[in-house]
């Protein structure tokens, strides 16, 4: 690990007991977050991208089972903190943002109350006059008027609700913000601003962000690094001009080619990929996308690949860039 | 798209279309404040659909485009403007007529889940308008579900016919929507956000069936989403509202190479390129939609307007035919011709 290193999971495996059986929605998946980057996660629904989210800090509910490890700056492992330890890292060092903020503020508790609160809570030195004027410098920093403070959540419009969580993740240095499709529900020109917004912080704070989305072309326009996610794996992940450049693995290229582009000036048609996502009470056998893969060997039905290294961090999970295997398959094509 | 459209006679026209929803207000209120506040959803929108055509419906949220969507097909009663299909005015039709026009039109809803019965099978819930509309044809009812249950891409439709809603994954079960939606041959398709819940992957399936069905039907499309780059795929036109207002209406490759409304504009920008190289560099106008209750006085996007000027908040810009086929309401479109 490099002091570059904010967060290394490793081997994550996250598994639900629901009632139709056991559903593995992660299923060992490894990858650093680096200190002040902005790495995107994306995938379509069910392929894991919010469990993996909720995992690094626990969030999940008591029917996940979790194993594996998340080293926070190479040392702690945020799945053995006890809870007291745990409810410190998540104020002070790691905030979470989701879709719907009002799920996150409480109605009857005015704004400023909640970011007083949670710098009494995690600085109990800090006095109410403190806590106030740092309240009110961060709000202004992110663009809302500081009578603002004196609203109820339901006063403010959703744009200014997320900030407001931006703000409450600032608000104790945290050095980690985890943002699960919290640009979703808001309008294109709010969004647009709130990406601006995140990419100010970042400049300015210099905290990590972990940007999990189902929307394509948002981490082409935000994120530094990308992580595709499939069927509760990760199919490649890689800096952002890489995977958008030299997508490789074939559900990346697949869902390049599905994604509207406004700006293209022909109409395309756009890619269709055929089937959809599998179902994970009973995942595929070997690559979990090898039956809608058009690509598919004998070899992606049998066995899962590993994450190869196609060069400068760029890392595929897929056979066709393990040389042997590919010769070994063509082999058998020519023999039978 | 194609040129025969050109010519067209107009499916559905719009003039002047309001929907107006009063406030509900206590007893002490009413006395106190004395006049009663409406929410204008929609303010006096006027549109033209031409029949083979795919007219685009777009806006944020709030912008009046579900309300305009319903108002068309009646599902909502309008509270002043006329709503001509096929030449007769929907607005002032009673119940037996509509009932008899309602026949040639269908909608699509964005939740499949949420317009599927849970309890009926498919074939069943797809047969539905048959047997409402055309009760007498009985017997050939089963073949004529099937035949569309193939079209969708439900097959085998034998294999499909008895399943249930929750049994089949969210791409099929907007395919059944779309199937029971042109069982009974519409000529008006409503389709209100229509792949917005599904995912990339699924969402180019629906587009491209959705396209095919319109040419092997003749369908006529309103298609309403808040997706500009979705759109681009599948509208022949556009008409983007603001605060119950249509501002801007054109072909779609015309407005989005040469926006004429500064809201437009700014809406355009604001969508994601899913190219990491050509990163959005310009700033947006700040704020959010203005509260339809009680709206900007002149233009309505005045406020938020990055080149608003004095008149703008004097005097309401009327939707002018700018260019040939380009309308706007803007006092300066002029300038960015």
């Amino acid at each position: 690990m490099d002091a570059h290193t904010l967060l290394q999971v490793r081997d994550l495996h996250v598994a639900y007991r629901t009632r139709l059986g056991h559903v593995s929605a992660i299923d060992g998946i490894s990858f650093d977050v680096h200190k002040g980057e902005i790495l995107g996660l994306v995938g379509e629904s069910g392929c894991g991208k919010s469990t993996l989210g909720k995992a690094l800090l626990r969030m999940l509910p008591s029917s996940a089972r979790i194993e594996g490890e998340v080293l926070y700056e190479g040392g702690t492992d945020l799945l053995n903190l006890d809870l007291h330890a745990l409810r410190d890292f998540r104020g002070r060092r790691a905030s979470m943002m989701f879709q719907d903020p009002m799920t996150s503020l409480n109605p009857v508790q005015r704004v400023d109350e909640h970011i007083v609160e949670a710098i009494e809570v995690h600085e109990p030195d800090t006095s109410k006059e403190e806590a106030l004027e740092r309240a009110r410098v961060l709000v202004e920093r992110l663009g809302i008027q500081a009578q603002r403070l004196r609203a109820y959540p339901h006063q403010l419009s959703g744009g200014m609700r997320q900030r407001i969580m931006i703000g409450l993740g600032l608000v104790l240095n945290a050095n980690l913000i985890i943002a699960d499709e919290a640009t979703t529900s808001l309008d294109v020109i709010v969004e647009a601003n709130l990406l601006d917004q995140l990419r100010e912080v970042r400049e300015e704070f210099g905290l990590a962000m972990i940007v999990i989305t189902h929307n394509i072309a948002l981490v082409a326009e935000l994120a530094d690094r990308v992580a595709v996610m499939y069927a509760g794996r990760i199919a490649e992940i890689g800096t952002v001009y890489e995977i958008f450049d030299h997508p490789s693995h074939p559900y990346t290229q697949g869902l390049l080619k599905s994604v509207p582009n406004i700006k293209l000036d022909e109409q395309e048609e756009l890619y269709k990929m055929p089937g959809e996502p599998p179902n994970l009470t009973h995942p595929p056998s070997g690559c979990r996308f090898h039956p809608r893969c058009p690509m598919a060997m004998t070899i992606c039905t049998e066995r899962e690949p590993d994450m190869i290294d196609v060069g400068s961090g760029h890392l595929v999970h897929c056979w066709l860039f393990d040389q042997d295997a590919v010769k070994s398959q063509a082999s058998k094509k020519v023999s039978s | 798209m194609t040129d025969h459209v050109q010519e067209s006679p107009h499916l559905v026209e719009v003039r002047d279309l309001k929907k107006w929803y009063p406030i509900h207000k206590t007893f002490l209120d009413r006395i106190l404040a004395g006049r009663q506040n409406y929410v204008r959803a929609v303010d006096g929108v006027s549109l033209s659909i031409r029949r083979g055509e795919v007219f685009g419906l777009a806006g944020e949220s709030g912008s009046g485009k579900t309300t305009t969507g319903r108002l068309i097909v009646r599902l909502e009663d309008p509270t002043a403007g006329e709503i001509l299909f096929d030449g007769r005015d929907l607005a002032r039709l009673g119940p037996e007529e509509l009932r008899k026009e309602r026949r040639r039109m269908q909608v699509i809803f964005q939740d499949p889940m949420a317009s599927l019965n849970p309890r009926m099978s498919l074939g069943h819930t797809i047969g539905h308008g048959l047997r409402i509309h055309y009760p007498e044809q009985s017997d050939t009812h089963r073949d004529q579900i099937m035949e569309i249950m193939e079209k969708v891409g439900l097959f085998p439709a034998r294999y499909f016919f008895n399943k249930f809603p929750h049994q089949i994954s969210g791409g099929q079960r907007q395919r059944v929507v779309i199937a029971r939606a042109l069982i009974t041959r519409p000529e008006l398709v409503l389709a209100d956000e229509p792949i917005a819940m599904a995912d990339v992957s699924v969402r180019a399936q629906l587009l491209a069936l959705m396209n095919d069905l319109r040419d092997e039907f003749n369908l006529t499309y309103l298609f309403i989403t808040h997706d500009l780059a979705t759109a681009k795929y599948i509208c022949d036109r556009i008409g983007i509202l603001y605060l119950g207002k249509m501002v801007e209406t054109a072909p779609i490759r015309t407005l989005y190479a040469k926006p004429l409304h500064p809201y437009t504009q700014a809406l355009l920008a604001a969508v994601p390129v899913p190219n990491p190289h050509e990163r959005r560099t310009q700033p947006m106008p700040e704020g959010e939609i203005p509260d339809p209750i009680d709206p900007p006085p002149g233009c309505r996007f005045h406020p938020r307007c990055p080149m608003a000027k004095p008149i703008c908040s004097q005097e309401e810009p009327i939707l002018r035919e700018v260019e040939p086929e380009h309308f706007a309401a803007c006092h300066f479109s002029e300038q960015f011709l």
